[in-house]
């Protein structure tokens, strides 16, 4: 495949052939910045009566952050999918603003540094873009992404609680007055760039070697030992640092990524009893989780359950058409701006609003998926579809957590929530998925030029592949 | 790989669309019982978020808001709180409401279908939305003329005055009553504070005495043994037992007349005038058990009745036997009775036996004072016939003739009955009653009056003494009121 800067002769007629629709990228980013700042504008209206200057800084820190966003993508994944970053600018913007609504009902400043993180995320995001310019170089770092993703996880469990705890998780590296950081927000794409390289150098074993069960043939356990135990590792992780929900994040992700690579449902079947005989313990000895369960159960009578209580009182008085931006109370309910944002956004903006919010979310990951289903290599489509999957699982288990669907686990929801790690291994991940995007889109140069056609008496027979 | 990738996007797809048929579900489905869900400060501060109509009466504000700097913006304001607290009832951020403000809570806070109209003009007017204004029959000369009665001598009690030809309720008091508006603070802990207070005073305060306490009527019950008896082809004249002490049937028991005396007089006319027991026991053993029933319901006994406050049931009791139908006859053994009900049998006697529905609400006002409802007198049902009603007017009469205790008013001629009620505790103080009407010929007033205990006569209490005076006093003030 050929690099951009190396796509000699065969490569810009090509380009000229293939519309790489970054035009559409740039008037759709328009239309994100114009309806976040038509947002903003209604908050600071209805919770001040007037406009203020903030909200000029804000508009034009966003437009230009985003605008960059997008030059960068032009510059090294020109062939990217355009609708992904205006999504993502979208769904960002309306976090902001939900955060800037929240700030001046609680006299906070978190829109600000939300803000500064953003900017340091698309940093990050343009350097990876930059700097890796084919996603299959990750796979040769795969054991070192391993490695580095389980030290990473493992780190805040070592530290003191001095400086690794917060709210009763032990999941942070805090920098002093610089902030917080989460590590396991990165040790995440790590583990997966892990575990796509080596279950794509396994692929063979899973249909060959292995003995059977359930009429299906597993591959050899020691096989697989590697893989297994870092999940093992990381999910016993996240249950030391009381952190539920990454554990749950990484157990979905194995699951549906050895399931994408063996094409085998029985990996599932088989991850979810062992899951269903895990919660159950779990239930049955762990007090945190029975009070998540009982609080589930029962919301608005129980005695476990206050912040979900607030939360579905919020989605409730919003109603199908919401409050109106600034006109509800979202602010009643703890954590209103981070984990639980999604309510904050059901009461202001109703029904309405919080289903547009998914169909967002559903087309980026629809949009992720297309490009693993469109890139030609094994690696990049089994980690195209474990990014994509991370996002629908985040989402799910952040989203149905506040809305009473399944057991409240603590996590973000990508881009929509305030938090700064969240917010820069998302950017990261979006860049990767962009990456392999960019690949998928990419013109194939057109083939190596025509061998002169030998008569066809010289002609040598050709090799056949039987068909399967 | 491209097949399960494929599968993948389908459960993801799942996945949202799980995420929005549970959202679809919470905010459509349970919407209505989130908002109203226990600890939902969202729906308070809406409420208090626009000016609540005013509660008035006789051109008195008895209940406004006004605009606090915190975070509920509105605090209810009770100007004569104790005084009219058993018709107002309070709206408190902590506790709710009850009384007139829950009754009427609609109107107050502006919802009720019929202020639509206004909330739409106010919201393409842009004007502040508020709620409308409710106007009582409640007339504040003899309200305060009650209450202060009551509470002058310390007395635990009701008064309730109705205008007998419309059924508007001119008076309702207790005693001791409370004061709504501590109970009205935004700060908790102060509402708090006052609530416990007035749960642990003595003679329960915050108790409605006046609808929703029921007390043994004593003798005033034997109009309504009278009544009976007139509906069963009883006279005025016709005789009836004087007998000192009579024995109930099937019982060793004795049933004396107060004081052990023969009743001075043998007609039907003199026993209610003297309140001679052992001639109503007798007619009530007489008349039977289903006719008293009959009579009784015929006053409103055992009514769903909403004033718009509920009106607590009176009730007769079993009645199983002879000798508890001979004692409930005279108000005793189970009969059970408002100062609602009491004042109402006064009423539909002084209405020709025509039952008034009791009525608080005089009308509701839009926020621009346009009145949307107006009271219209409703009747219940004929009581008893108009003849009958005035053959018992005129034992009324005679019966006050009879009556001692101060207050007489000179000119005006008062119909009532008293009543002394044995309750079988509080050492044997007896519960003093009074109900009357006036004037006689032409009556504007009815009115009951129950004092506790034996007031501050102890045993030696009767509803003469210690009832009596209050319940002139409040027609007195009625009278010349214009009421």
């Amino acid at each position: 495949m050929s690099q951009p800067g190396t796509s000699e002769g065969t490569g810009s007629s090509a380009v000229q052939q293939v519309n790489t629709r970054r035009g559409t990228e740039l008037v759709l980013l328009v239309i994100s910045v114009v309806i976040v700042t038509f947002a903003m504008m209604l908050v600071e209206i209805s919770q001040e009566n007037t406009v203020t200057r903030q909200l000029f800084y804000y508009g034009a820190a966003y437009l230009a952050l985003f605008g960059a966003a997008h030059f960068a993508v032009r510059k090294w994944a020109p062939y990217a999918d355009p609708l992904m970053l205006p999504l993502v600018a979208l769904l960002n913007g309306l976090g902001l603003v939900m955060i800037h609504r929240i700030d001046i009902a609680k006299d906070t400043e978190y829109a600000v540094r939300q803000i500064a993180w953003l900017a340091l995320s698309l940093v990050l995001f343009a350097l990876v873009l930059a700097f890796i310019k084919d996603h299959r170089t990750l796979a040769k770092y795969s054991f070192t992404c391993g490695f580095v993703g389980l030290v990473l996880l493992a780190l805040p469990g070592l530290l003191p609680s001095a400086i690794s705890e917060v709210n009763g998780a032990k999941l942070w590296i805090k920098f002093g007055p610089l902030g917080q950081v989460q590590p396991s927000e990165f040790a995440k794409i790590l583990l997966m760039i892990f575990f796509a390289s080596f279950l794509v150098s396994k692929r063979e074993l899973f249909t060959t070697a292995g003995r059977k069960f359930l009429n299906v043939e597993l591959p050899r356990p020691r096989d697989l030992m590697p893989m297994l135990v870092a999940w093992a590792a990381a999910i016993g992780i996240g249950v030391l640092e009381k952190d539920l929900g990454t554990s749950l994040l990484f157990f979905g992700i194995v699951l549906v990524m050895l399931y994408i690579a063996t094409e085998r449902a029985i990996w599932v079947v088989l991850g979810l009893s062992l899951f269903a005989v895990g919660a159950f313990l779990a239930f049955q000895t762990v007090s945190r989780v029975q009070q998540r369960v009982n609080g589930w159960l029962d919301p608005v009578y129980g005695d476990d359950a206050y912040q979900l209580k607030q939360a579905l009182y919020g989605l409730g008085s919003g109603g199908i058409g919401g409050s109106g931006l600034g006109n509800g109370s979202p602010e009643t309910v703890p954590y209103a701006n981070s984990d639980f944002i999604v309510t904050s956004m059901g009461e202001e903006l109703g029904l309405v609003g919080l289903i547009a919010i998914f169909m967002m979310y559903l087309l980026l990951m629809m949009r992720g998926l297309r490009s693993a289903l469109a890139v030609r290599d094994s690696f990049g489509k089994l980690f195209g579809g474990g990014l994509s999957f991370t996002i629908a699982l985040q989402l799910f288990v952040v989203a149905g957590g506040v809305t009473a669907l399944i057991p409240l686990t603590g996590l973000t929801a990508p881009f929509l929530a305030y938090g700064g790690s969240s917010l820069l291994a998302n950017y990261i991940l979006i860049a990767m998925l962009l990456r392999i995007s960019d690949a998928a889109r990419r013109p194939q140069p057109t083939v190596k030029p025509k061998p002169q056609q030998a008569p066809i008496a010289e002609a040598h027979t050709e090799l056949v592949e039987r068909p399967r | 790989m491209n097949k399960p990738l494929r599968r993948v996007a389908l459960a993801m797809m799942a996945m949202v669309l799980l995420l929005m048929g549970n959202v679809t579900y919470v905010q459509v489905i349970q919407a209505d019982d989130l908002r109203n869900g226990p600890g939902n400060g969202r729906t308070q501060r809406a409420e208090y978020a626009k000016q609540r109509g005013q509660i008035i009466a006789g051109g008195q504000s008895l209940a406004n808001s006004v605009e606090t700097g915190d975070e509920l913006k509105f605090q209810r304001v009770y100007p004569n709180g104790p005084l009219y607290a058993p018709v107002t009832g309070f709206d408190s951020p902590t506790y709710g409401a009850n009384g007139v403000e829950r009754a009427m809570d609609t109107i107050l806070n502006g919802s009720d279908d019929s202020l639509a109209f206004n909330r739409l003009s106010d919201m393409i007017t842009g004007r502040a939305p508020a709620g409308g204004d409710v106007e009582l029959t409640v007339d504040p000369a003899m309200q305060k003329v009650a209450y202060d009665q009551l509470t002058n001598k310390g007395f635990q009690g009701s008064v309730v005055a109705l205008n007998p030809k419309t059924g508007e309720i001119l008076s309702m008091v207790n005693s001791p009553s409370y004061d709504p508006n501590p109970l009205a603070s935004h700060d908790n802990n102060a509402a708090a504070e006052s609530w416990q207070q007035m749960e642990n005073a003595q003679g329960s305060p915050m108790s409605n005495r006046s609808v929703s306490e029921i007390y043994p009527p004593g003798s005033t019950f034997k109009l309504i043994t009278t009544a009976a008896a007139l509906d069963s082809g009883y006279q005025p004249n016709s005789q009836v037992n004087p007998a000192a002490s009579i024995t109930l049937p099937n019982t060793n028991t004795e049933l004396p007349n107060y004081g052990g005396k023969t009743c001075k007089g043998s007609t039907l006319t003199e026993a209610l005038a003297h309140s001679c027991n052992t001639a109503f026991a007798e007619i009530a053993g007489k008349v039977g058990a289903d006719k008293m029933r009959e009579t009784a319901a015929k006053f409103g006994f055992g009514t769903d009745l909403q004033i718009p406050m509920t009106v607590a049931k009176s009730d007769l009791g079993p009645m199983s036997d002879p000798a508890s139908l001979y004692q409930s006859g005279i108000g005793q053994r189970d009969v059970r009775v408002t100062p609602m009900q009491n004042a109402m049998m006064a009423a539909a006697i002084a209405n020709d036996g025509k039952l008034m529905k009791p009525q608080l609400v005089k009308s509701t006002r839009a926020p621009d004072m346009e009145v949307i409802d107006e009271l219209k007198p409703e009747e219940m049902s004929q009581a008893v016939s108009s003849n009958a009603a005035d053959q018992i007017s005129e034992m009324m009469l005679k019966s006050e003739q009879n009556t001692k205790g101060s207050g007489k008013i000179s000119g005006v001629d008062i119909a009532s009955k008293t009543g002394t009620a044995q309750h079988g505790d509080e050492d044997d103080k007896p519960h003093g009653w009074y109900v009357a009407f006036a004037p006689a010929e032409d009556p504007k007033i009815a009115v009951a009056v129950i004092v506790e205990n034996g007031g501050d006569e102890g045993a030696e209490a009767t509803g003469g003494s210690i009832a009596a005076p209050i319940g002139r006093e409040v027609i007195r003030a009625g009278l010349q009121g214009g009421g």
